[in-house]
């Protein structure tokens, strides 16, 4: 029974992982860059939702509507401002940007929030299910990131396949220059791929935070690195591969916690990540993309 | 008949200006330190500087020649930090020369981190970019949690090793512990000074120049430049890319090797993704493929936040983040950049014209 706990538990922060992943996989398969600083956007995100919810009263789903409206703000504006100058030149220069953001946002957090870590009060308050006679608890926080992800994915799914902004956006992600010709707006598309990128981001910050409930200003760093692990494994640009990715990466995470060793669980997720790219660069469900001399 | 200052070439004036600027940087601190008028936090400073800078040098190699980013220079670090403390302090009473050991110990160091550069390398130097940067990093905390969570001891039967616990290692009561998890070493001799530190850095900025300026650097430029091309003219990418990051790695590993023998305590928490992206902030700030450049921002940009440590507090990073956007956006939008090349043409015009007025 231990197993399947941990097994579950394993889905739910992959689930959440799948969440982070979905930001990174269409920044990456529309702008082609590494949005380094997604992670940190969740930190914020939940900074948000804490002192909407806790500090200032809202109740749960305002507070994570508020979040969302807020980390939307800031993701079209660090696009604006930092990446969008940035559209021509060379990736090393865009990444070195990315990380730059990255490090303002823990930093202004920092300045902003203080180095203590605050006590995140859960969002959730669906009652834990219990399993085999009280053998297997399955908290509410664990459901509700693994309902909630599935409904974002589909959701996000349906949203690119049958809308106009959708269709725009893969358009774009397919080739930026046919694009144009055929009369998407391309900057107004990346905006809304870092909107919807962002206010996801939002969403995953309350998740982690409900279920990982200590606030910090490096509280985003890692998830939103192995998120990127994640995004990879499933295969980049793709979203049923993001939440394939996710889902795999936190059950490894949590199976070698619990079963390898307690500080080494970090250092299996990446090592998966470079066996991944050993041996198949493009992830369960990434295309492979032929380089044009 | 050319006289033979002319047939200096332009790189080599400029490889012995940086040599000439550092020795006398080092006099200028020497002198200072001979007249005992240098503070103690200066003092603890001296051989971080050289670190840093070594570092940052060899980051430059990876990042300003190659053309590919590597957040793993923490990881580098780490290796030839333990490799090189661990020889150290096993060897304290086999060799009780320091001059004798520490160096086999640099060496040592900075081997096993080329090693490891390499064999990381192979699999991941055929992956470019954005790839290439978040395996590095994923490499750096590979290394980093590997060694926080190693344990060994010595006892009347030996070694005793696991990844596990202390515990685990099923050691005698009697042994004495060498790694100890995340506590890291204990007992490191304390070798490293300002004068090592400084000609190891001396050392790392000639092998970087004569690496940069030889048939090998043209080459890695040339892949940096246009990878397609460099392959159609017949050179092995692979084989070069391998050069350059083993080189990062090895120097890394000798800056490593040199910080864990200046402390007694070494932790591998210390080695962690701020570190490589501190490395990272020098190299950009002092110019990408500029030599002199790195050593000059390690060195400014490590002293500037001690100075006013009490003034800037948590500004210190904010400040390095700021930085880092801002030169980014300065070098790399074409519009930013153009605009600014205008205003400073203007600029010299004025001082050209003030000048020519002033002859008159």
């Amino acid at each position: 029974m231990g197993f399947l706990s941990n097994l579950i538990n394993g889905i739910s922060l992959g689930s959440i992982y799948a969440v982070i992943a979905l930001g990174y996989t269409m920044v990456y398969g529309i702008a082609k860059m590494l949005n380094f600083a997604h992670g940190d956007v969740i930190m914020i995100g939940a900074y948000v939702v804490y002192l909407a919810g806790s500090k200032a009263g809202l109740p749960p789903v305002a507070a994570v509507l508020v979040a969302m409206v807020a980390c939307t703000a800031l993701g079209v504006s660090i696009e604006k401002i930092a990446y969008k100058p940035l559209r021509q030149a060379t990736s090393l220069a865009v990444l070195i940007t990315a990380i730059g953001v990255s490090y303002f946002l823990q930093n202004i957090a920092l300045v902003i929030f203080g180095a203590n870590p605050v006590n995140f009060k859960s969002v959730v308050s669906i009652p834990a299910i219990k399993l085999f006679d009280g053998q297997v608890v399955i908290s509410g926080e664990t459901s509700t990131a693994i309902v909630v992800s599935l409904i974002i994915v589909i959701a996000l799914s349906l949203f690119i396949k049958k809308t106009k902004s959708g269709r725009a956006m893969l358009a774009v992600s397919e080739d930026k220059g046919a694009a144009q010709l055929m009369g998407v707006n391309v900057n107004r598309t990346i905006s809304l791929t870092f909107a919807i990128g962002s206010a996801l981001a939002a969403i995953a910050g309350a998740l982690l935070c409900s279920a990982y409930p200590i606030l910090s200003n490096t509280t985003g760093a890692m998830p939103g690195i192995k998120a990127f692990v994640a995004a990879v494994f499933g295969g980049i640009g793709s979203i049923p591969g993001a939440m394939i990715g996710g889902i795999l990466i936190g059950v490894i995470e949590i199976l070698g916690r619990a079963y390898i060793s307690t500080q080494l669980a970090d250092a299996i997720v990446f090592g998966v990540l470079i066996l991944v790219l050993m041996f198949k660069p493009t992830g369960i469900l990434g295309k492979k993309i032929s380089e044009k001399v | 008949m050319k006289t033979k200052s002319k047939l200096i070439k332009p790189y080599t004036k400029k490889s012995f200006i940086t040599y000439a600027l550092l020795i006398a940087v080092f006099t200028i601190v020497q002198l200072i330190l001979n007249f005992g008028k240098m503070s103690f936090m200066m003092q603890s400073l001296l051989v971080p500087l050289c670190v840093y800078s070594i570092l940052a040098v060899s980051l430059n190699l990876t990042v300003g020649i190659l053309g590919e980013l590597s957040l793993g220079q923490a990881g580098f670090m780490c290796i030839g930090a333990y490799s090189g403390a661990l020889f150290s302090s096993l060897m304290k009473e086999a060799i009780p020369e320091a001059m004798v050991r520490f160096p086999i110990a640099i060496l040592l160091g900075g081997l096993c981190a080329a090693l490891f550069g390499v064999l990381i390398g192979i699999p991941v130097l055929r992956l470019r970019g954005d790839y290439l940067a978040i395996v590095t990093l994923a490499f750096g905390e590979i290394i980093k949690n590997i060694c926080a969570s190693l344990y060994l001891g010595k006892d009347a039967e030996g070694f005793h090793l696991s990844i596990k616990s202390a515990a685990d290692m099923n050691m005698a009561p009697d042994g004495k512990m060498i790694i100890n998890g995340a506590l890291g070493l204990n007992g490191t001799p304390k070798d490293s000074n300002f004068t090592v530190a400084f000609i190891i850095l001396l050392i790392t900025v000639i092998i970087a120049y004569n690496f940069v300026y030889s048939r090998t650097g043209r080459a890695v430029m040339s892949i940096r430049d246009n990878r397609i091309a460099a392959e159609s003219v017949g050179l092995n990418i692979t084989k070069y890319k391998l050069i350059t990051f083993g080189l990062t790695a090895f120097l890394a590993g000798v800056a490593g090797v040199i910080y864990s023998h200046n402390f007694s305590t070494l932790q591998a928490s210390k080695f962690d993704y701020n570190m490589s992206i501190l490395i990272l902030v020098f190299v950009v700030l002092g110019g990408i493929g500029s030599i002199r450049g790195s050593v000059i921002a390690a060195v400014v940009l490590t002293l500037i936040p001690e100075l006013l440590r009490e003034t800037i507090g948590n500004y210190r990073m904010l400040f390095y983040a700021v930085i880092l956007i801002a030169m980014m956006l300065v070098t790399s939008n074409s519009k930013l950049k153009g605009r600014i090349t205008a205003y400073t043409n203007k600029l010299k015009g004025l001082i050209k014209k003030e000048k020519k007025g002033e002859i008159k």
